[in-house]
């Protein structure tokens, strides 16, 4: 397979693009911001990627959806990263379908997600950084598991209807669909630096029936992760990608020394060498999402995906900023809102140096 | 099965029965890759079989016209071809600056006469090329070139010197930029092709820090060159010159791919205290994410679809990313590394090899010049 998008991928790239921007642009997570709102996005835009069919991109044909893959996807996470724009779709319609395909909980979960009501978050990381290890208890409970300790870093985490939750059984890993309405689950919203939500989960003896368990062993949470991770990595080169194109605007605009600074090589050099590691950022993300596509072991290269494009997109908003010089640092400057949000993306489900220290694992060193 | 599948199955076949097991191991220096010519050097008598084999069936350039030397192949079953080499580890049948280089700007700007001559020849490793393009006053400013082509009815008169012409004393024909006018700089500049046995043709091996010495000074002293050896128009030699520079980068920037078995991961397994695992491995990310770039680059590049300028990136961090690949080999190495001679070291490759890299970024037009390339072609920065 060519890794370049089709002509059908450069079409829904478009729709999408034109969607997004007139929808979702900065001045939405801005007003967001401003109005101190306390869900995180905005309820009628998620409405909205349903009369789209964006929330069903994932969901097979049969079960109502678009049945597209993840090359698809990326392309819509894409323009959400360009456009900062707040959306349960990653946790939602990647992550979360992704993991409950095939299982016995997807006719309960996909009509609300197809509809746009529906919200899902992921309860995975336990600590400041994210990490194999996961510690929060199920134990066998009546005819279902009761569910003991604590999450971080969950995006949506309080205002979702469904949250899959890592836990450890006395078999190992698992994977739970647990409905936001359990007893005994509490959620506390912060919000990060980005404007973003995410909640601190306590699980106090969650009682949930046997049914809740989607995934048993490292597969079905592998496989999460792997959506969610090339997903993050998608929406990471929209945030490098429409950064590097703020400061080349910039730059031919920006007049000093009686000269526009991008005629200085000084700049150009720096935005020559920015757009490469961009470029190549932006390969390793289609190679993940070809191989997951395809079915092929994509493990190796969704980490490379997650890893470099922490790297490229984390260069891209320090440049950006540099390049623009103090206006960047203004608060009424969009490009601060890019780098809050690199720096979030770059943290989630995995960091760059978690994921090239997975790499040289698998490559025995 | 479709057709492609089929073309695996195939293809996989006949390299397993074909390619010699001596051809699947890495190559320990320079002196085992394969450059033909009117006088072969073969480290192993393997390495002939098996570039005849493959230019048999036009594999040495595969996606070459068959008329031409070449194997006719699709770019669907051309990335095949070099995925199945990849995976059995193959070396190179034949490396050519004929055809990373020469072939693509005669496929384009050549007469039928001048392609039915030359690239069979270059398909099959028969006749060796060298690049006549730097000169001691045109470096970076290749447009700046000096030496002289008169004109004297049916042939011209050259007259000048090059330099860092790479392989010149193994040579046998070179492609050479020549001035054809004076008024005009870039407009007065032709690409001629020519035998390095003429008379006149003289050449000065150039030691280099790695020992070594790939570059040559080259002097042309009233070198008779027949005008059916113009390739292009007169004085439009710069376009076939960029157009082979394209190329050249596209060449130079699979250095960044690194070949067969990866010697820095072998040397990371070996151990490798924290802080250099730590480097390999964001070297890793990178050198990987290169390679998905390449398989994009290429791919886009058959569909037709790849910005012009993209060689220049693509030259710009490949060879970067081998400068770095050295640096943490030789780290990683040790003081092994640093033996210069010894049978052991297989006489300094790796040092050598380390400090013949340090050229990467400065041969087919430094980093610096990609960067200018890349900042105004591609992100339309003014001048």
């Amino acid at each position: 397979m060519p890794l370049y998008h089709t002509d059908d991928q450069s079409l829904l790239r478009d729709t999408a693009r034109d969607f997004v921007a007139e929808h979702a642009p900065v001045s939405h997570l801005r007003s967001l911001r401003d109005a101190n709102d306390t869900t995180g996005f905005s309820r009628d835009l998620w409405r909205e990627f349903a009369t789209l069919g964006f929330t069903g991109i994932l969901i097979p044909e049969a079960q109502g959806g678009l049945g597209l893959g993840h090359v698809e996807a990326g392309i819509v996470l894409e323009e959400i990263g360009r456009n900062l724009s707040p959306s349960p779709f990653l946790t939602t319609a990647i992550a979360a379908v992704e993991a409950l395909k095939g299982t016995a909980q997807a006719d309960r979960w996909f009509p609300g997600i197809l509809a746009g009501k529906a919200v899902a978050a992921l309860a995975i990381d336990e600590g400041r950084k994210h990490n194999a290890r996961i510690t929060l208890k199920a134990e066998r409970a009546g005819n279902g598991y009761r569910l003991t300790g604590s999450k971080q870093f969950v995006h949506h985490g309080h205002a979702a209807d469904l949250l899959l939750v890592a836990a450890q059984t006395d078999a190992g890993t698992a994977l739970f669909a647990v409905p936001a309405s359990a007893t005994g689950l509490t959620a506390d919203p912060e919000r990060l630096a980005d404007s973003s939500i995410a909640a601190r989960l306590t699980f106090d003896g969650v009682q949930v029936d046997a049914d809740a368990v989607i995934g048993e062993g490292d597969a079905a949470l592998t496989r999460l992760l792997a959506a969610a991770r090339t997903g993050a990595s998608a929406e990471l080169v929209g945030v490098g990608g429409a950064t590097l194109d703020m400061t080349i605007g910039y730059l031919k605009q920006r007049k000093q020394f009686g000269a526009v600074i991008g005629s200085f090589q000084a700049l150009q050099h720096r935005a020559a060498h920015l757009y490469s590691e961009l470029e190549v950022a932006r390969a390793a993300v289609l190679k993940a999402q070809q191989l997951l596509d395809t079915g092929e072991n994509a493990a190796q290269a969704v980490a490379l995906a997650k890893a470099m494009t922490g790297l490229a997109t984390t260069l891209a908003v320090q440049e950006g900023i540099q390049m623009h010089g103090g206006i960047g640092m203004t608060d009424e400057y969009d490009l601060g809102f890019y780098m809050k949000r690199a720096r979030v993306l770059a943290e989630l489900f995995g960091d760059t140096n978690f994921h090239a220290d997975a790499l040289a694992q698998a490559a025995g060193y | 099965m479709s057709d492609l599948d089929q073309f695996r199955q195939e293809t996989r076949t006949w390299l397993e029965e074909n390619c010699p097991p001596t051809m699947r191991t890495p190559m320990r220096s320079e002196k085992d890759a394969t450059w033909g010519g009117r006088n072969p050097e073969y480290a192993h008598p393997d390495q002939k079989l098996w570039l005849d084999r493959m230019a048999e069936r036009g594999w040495t350039v595969p996606d070459w016209p068959t008329q031409y030397g070449g194997g006719g192949l699709t770019p669907g079953e051309t990335k095949i071809l070099r995925e199945e080499l990849a995976r059995i580890r193959a070396r190179n049948p034949l490396n050519s600056f004929g055809i990373s280089m020469l072939g693509p700007a005669l496929l384009k700007y050549a007469t039928e006469e001048q392609k039915l001559e030359h690239l069979p020849k270059i398909a099959r490793g028969e006749i060796r090329w060298c690049q006549g393009y730097s000169e001691p006053n045109a470096g970076s400013d290749l447009a700046g070139l000096q030496t002289s082509a008169e004109d004297a009815g049916d042939h011209f008169i050259v007259n000048g010197q090059k330099v860092w012409t790479s392989y010149a004393d193994k040579a046998d024909w070179i492609f050479c930029l020549v001035r054809t006018d004076k008024s005009s700089k870039q407009g007065g500049i032709s690409f001629v092709l020519f035998d390095m046995a003429s008379e006149g043709v003289s050449i000065k091996p150039i030691l280099l820090i790695s020992g070594n010495s790939p570059f040559c000074e080259t002097f042309f002293d009233n070198v008779k060159v027949p005008k059916a050896n113009l390739v292009g128009e007169l004085n439009k030699g710069w376009d076939v010159a960029k157009y082979l520079l394209g190329h050249e980068r596209e060449m130079i920037s699979g250095m960044g791919l690194g070949a067969g078995s990866d010697p820095l991961l072998d040397a990371a397994r070996k151990g490798a205290d924290p802080l250099l695992r730590a480097q390999i491995a964001l070297f890793q990310v990178r050198s990987q994410a290169f390679k998905a770039m390449s398989e994009r680059f290429i791919d886009e590049l058959k569909a037709g679809h790849a910005h012009p300028a993209q060689p220049s990136m693509m030259k710009y961090y490949g060879t970067e990313l081998n400068k770095t690949r050295h640096e943490l080999l030789m780290a990683a190495g040790g003081s092994d590394a640093l033996e210069w001679e010894s049978e052991r070291s297989h006489g300094g490759a790796a040092a050598r090899t380390w400090l013949r890299t340090k050229a990467n970024s400065i041969e087919g037009g430094t980093s610096e010049i990609q960067l200018n390339i890349i900042a105004k072609r591609i992100l339309d920065l003014p001048s």
